[in-house]
């Protein structure tokens, strides 16, 4: 994780795109300025971040779906749930699954497992929009390349 | 087309928490009812599960944006009722 610039996700595991799954790999750091805040003498990986790294793995299996034609932006959240800590140094696995593909959004269903264990879950909505090109495209073929997304399993848009 | 209104219109109020019956074939989904578009969201989800069709949301955008078409040929309750109606048809052709 590169958790100051938000970038969550370290590897892809598997990206499935005829069963709409995805896992990938995400390594809680062992120090970052996040923990010195949250919190003093007790860091523990923040829950929104948690979210935050469903949201990103869900993200990549739309973006592997639209053959990065599309880019997801998280919307809305149900049933969310943080059932146990995420402590520094924590080795995640982090899953989701497309429950649905509507015109312009779509929903997840995405959970993070820690040494085999669900550490939380939730129901996730995004909208979905036409890729934005430049500086972002750029940034995001980066980090696409950087985490092993296979793109020459998926169409370039 | 009663029964399809009659989905629609428990799927909204049950979704947006909306008195059931303050949802009429003449209400007007934004102007009328209050959805915003993160509520429509839900409400497409729902319609395209219940119809097991995929309601055409960025096309009756993109023609509303170009004047193509007016908001109440889509989100005007009968009328979004009879499009659904038109895409079940088409599915089963």
């Amino acid at each position: 994780m590169r958790i100051e610039y938000f970038q969550l996700i370290d590897r892809i595991a598997d990206l499935n795109l005829n069963d709409l799954t995805i896992r990938v790999e995400a390594n809680v750091p062992t120090e970052s300025t996040v923990f010195e805040g949250h919190f003093p003498g007790r860091p523990l990986m923040p829950g929104v971040l948690l979210i935050e790294s469903m949201a990103q793995a869900s993200g990549w299996l739309i973006i592997g779906r639209t053959g990065f034609a599309k880019m997801p932006f998280l919307a809305a959240l149900k049933e969310v749930k943080l059932r146990t800590f995420v402590t520094p140094g924590q080795k995640l696995i982090v899953s989701a699954k497309i429950m649905h593909e509507g015109s312009g959004f779509a929903l997840t269903e995405a959970s993070i497992e820690a040494d085999g264990k669900t550490v939380c879950n939730a129901d996730i909505t995004f909208r979905v929009v036409d890729f934005p090109e430049g500086e972002f495209r750029a940034s995001m073929d980066e980090v696409a390349r950087r985490i092993g997304f296979p793109r020459e399993s998926v169409a370039h848009g | 087309m009663s029964s399809t209104f009659e989905t629609v219109a428990n799927i909204i109020a049950e979704t947006c928490d909306i008195p059931r019956d303050t949802i009429t074939p003449e209400s007007q989904a934004i102007d009328d009812l209050g959805i915003d578009s993160l509520d429509f969201l839900d409400i497409a989800f729902a319609i395209d599960k219940a119809f097991g069709i995929k309601l055409p949301l960025e096309q009756w955008t993109q023609e509303v944006n170009d004047g193509k078409a007016s908001t109440e040929q889509y989100f005007v309750l009968k009328n979004l009722c009879a499009r659904i109606d038109e895409l079940v048809a088409a599915k089963s052709k």
